[in-house]
């Protein structure tokens, strides 16, 4: 199948006061299109890194980011963010939140096609009815889910998400986790989800790359076989187990906690 | 599985719009004029209980005498007052939001700057107004509108940089993922996110400015405006003019006070939430 999302041995380095920080080293990642990547690895080794240069943010110091076939060099407007923080604008309605990429990328669509979107979007993820609010008066889970559509709105075919559920409690995780099933099923997208949250990786994700320490590089590619929708239940089959075993002992591995073994790093 | 969203709080925003007979009854508007008169019923009772003559403190009720009296130039010398600071305002503004956005934008410029700032803003600015006056003689207009601009930029400057500095690396992540130019992005988030800051800090310039008018308007000779008035007061010990300008000062600054209020409301009326009680 056709990589949607390729980035070839990318190395990274921030210049700090005490010099250049070496953040990413010997970054590999595929994502055929329709495919739906989770990255995880120790907190500060470089996730958020990663997704600046997917989306066009940053350019890496070596190394190559592809999208669809052509080089990334700047932001583009086929890529989706969302992140920990939700970042709706307060003086806008949740409905004018979620159209404003519409204002920047270019689009076809009329002033109330684009508003009709929106308001599918919403409805999409069970925000009916929450249109004309404010974000203040929405919960945390709300504003998560009105940050996921103002990432769709303008059908993106890379979706970026940023540790989007990181702080939100379990019950309303497990929640978006079904919308996230959801909106994959009706909206398509090509996406690379950042977690900290090795449930959620293998719950949403069709692969699951752990990344090392920083400088972070990809350490491990575990496929996961994913078929779509499906109830939480599967997180405790035995196959879920295995897999939770198997990322554990990666992360471990990565935070230097526990011996590599000669079989890691599945390309 | 479908998601069914959790019931909404109680929301405490402020009801919009209403009627202009509610407004007027309302707590915001009769607790204020209510202690007006708490004020003025106290000061009378001071005066009459010392028995302080006219010369000495002046008591509420020798204030109509001299308003009747000088109403003219009441009218004239408070527009003098007004204009003049209201330009200073207006000029500290344009300045003081430039100034602002040089320094929230750009980490040098910010540390260049604040020092500077922080130093000029320490000078007592009555010291600058005879430094002023000798510099431009005669200029009384720019003088005094030079005056109130220089006391009152530094909090609006400082709010401004402060809001765009802290402006939280996502929200521009999320416009510049999308292609947005830099000019997009300070039009469409930062300059409304700062919104709220930039009229805390133009409250207190507003009271600034006034000073900073009156402080030119006594010292220089032959001036104009409520500070001239009052200094002539001051040369015929005319006690109840002197009060009567003091008080008229204070009308307009509560008048400017509650313009930018109003413009707050309007523009940032977003990020007022009445406390839960
Ligand atoms: N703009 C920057 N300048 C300097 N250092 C940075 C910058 N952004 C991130 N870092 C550092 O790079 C490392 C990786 O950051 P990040 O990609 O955010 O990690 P993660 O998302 O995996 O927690 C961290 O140690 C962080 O402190
Ligand atoms: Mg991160």
């Amino acid at each position: 199948m056709e990589k949607l999302i390729e980035i070839k041995g990318v190395r990274h380095a921030y210049p700090t006061g005490q010099g250049p920080l070496p953040v990413l080293d010997g970054l590999e990642l595929s994502v055929e299109e329709g495919g739906f990547a989770a990255v995880v690895g120790p907190s500060g080794c470089g996730k958020s890194t990663l997704t600046k240069l997917v989306a066009g943010l940053m350019k890496p110091d070596t190394g190559e980011v592809w999208l669809h076939g052509s080089r990334v060099t700047s932001p583009r407007s086929t890529v989706g963010m969302a992140f920990q923080n939700p970042v709706l604008l307060e003086w806008r309605s949740i409905l004018k939140n979620v159209m404003l990429p519409l204002e920047i990328v270019p689009t076809k669509l009329t002033r109330s096609q684009q508003e009709d979107r929106a308001r599918y979007l919403l409805s999409l993820v069970g925000l009916e009815g929450f249109e004309d609010k404010r974000p203040s008066e929405l919960s945390g889970g709300m504003r998560q889910r009105a940050s996921l559509c103002r990432a769709l709105v303008h059908q993106p075919e890379v979706l970026i998400l940023d540790e989007p559920f990181g702080a939100l409690d379990a019950f309303t995780r497990e929640d978006l986790w079904q919308t996230m099933h959801l909106v994959k099923e009706k909206e398509p997208f090509t996406g690379v989800l950042i977690t900290h949250d090795l449930r959620e990786a293998i719950f949403l994700a069709n692969q699951v790359i752990v990344l090392s320490g920083r400088p972070a590089r990809t350490q491990y590619v575990l496929p996961v076989p994913n078929t779509g929708p499906r109830d939480l239940e599967h997180l405790y089959t035995s196959e879920a187990s295995e897999m939770l075993a198997i990322l554990r002992h990666q992360i471990e591995v990565a935070q230097g906690r526990a011996p590599a073994e000669e079989t890691s790093a599945a390309e | 599985m479908a998601y069914v969203p959790e019931p909404l709080p109680d929301t405490n925003r402020v009801p919009r719009g209403g009627g202009l007979l509610r407004m007027l009854t309302s707590r915001a508007v009769l607790a204020p004029i209510g202690a007006v008169i708490l004020f003025l019923v106290f000061w009378e009772f001071i005066v009459w209980a010392n028995s302080w003559p006219d010369y000495v403190m002046a008591s509420p009720s020798d204030l109509p005498a001299a308003y009747s009296q000088y109403w003219n130039l009441f009218l004239i010398m408070g527009w003098q007052t007004l204009w003049r600071t209201v330009v200073g305002l207006v000029l500290a503004v344009v300045v003081g939001v430039l100034i602002g956005m040089a320094m929230g934008f750009s980490r040098t410029t910010r540390d260049a700057l604040y020092p500077l700032l922080v130093g000029f803003n320490a000078i007592p600015k009555a010291t600058l107004v005879p430094i002023v006056a000798l510099l431009f003689v005669g200029a009384h207009d720019f003088n005094t509108v030079l005056i109130a601009f220089m006391i009152s930029f530094f909090p609006i400057a400082v709010s401004v940089s402060i809001g765009l500095s802290t402006l939280e690396p996502e929200y521009r992540d999320i416009l510049r993922s999308l292609g947005a130019s830099q000019t997009t992005i300070f039009w469409k988030i930062a300059l409304p996110k700062t919104l709220p800051e930039f009229f805390g800090a133009l409250k207190v310039a507003v009271t600034l400015a006034f000073i900073g008018t009156n402080l030119m308007e006594i010292v220089s000779p032959h001036g104009r405006g409520l500070g001239a008035l009052f200094d002539s007061g001051k040369t015929n010990s005319d006690y109840p003019l002197m009060f009567a300008v003091l008080i008229a000062l204070a009308v307009l600054g509560i008048l400017l006070y509650y313009v930018v209020v109003a413009l707050e409301k309007i523009f940032a009326g977003w990020a007022e939430r009445t406390p839960t009680q």
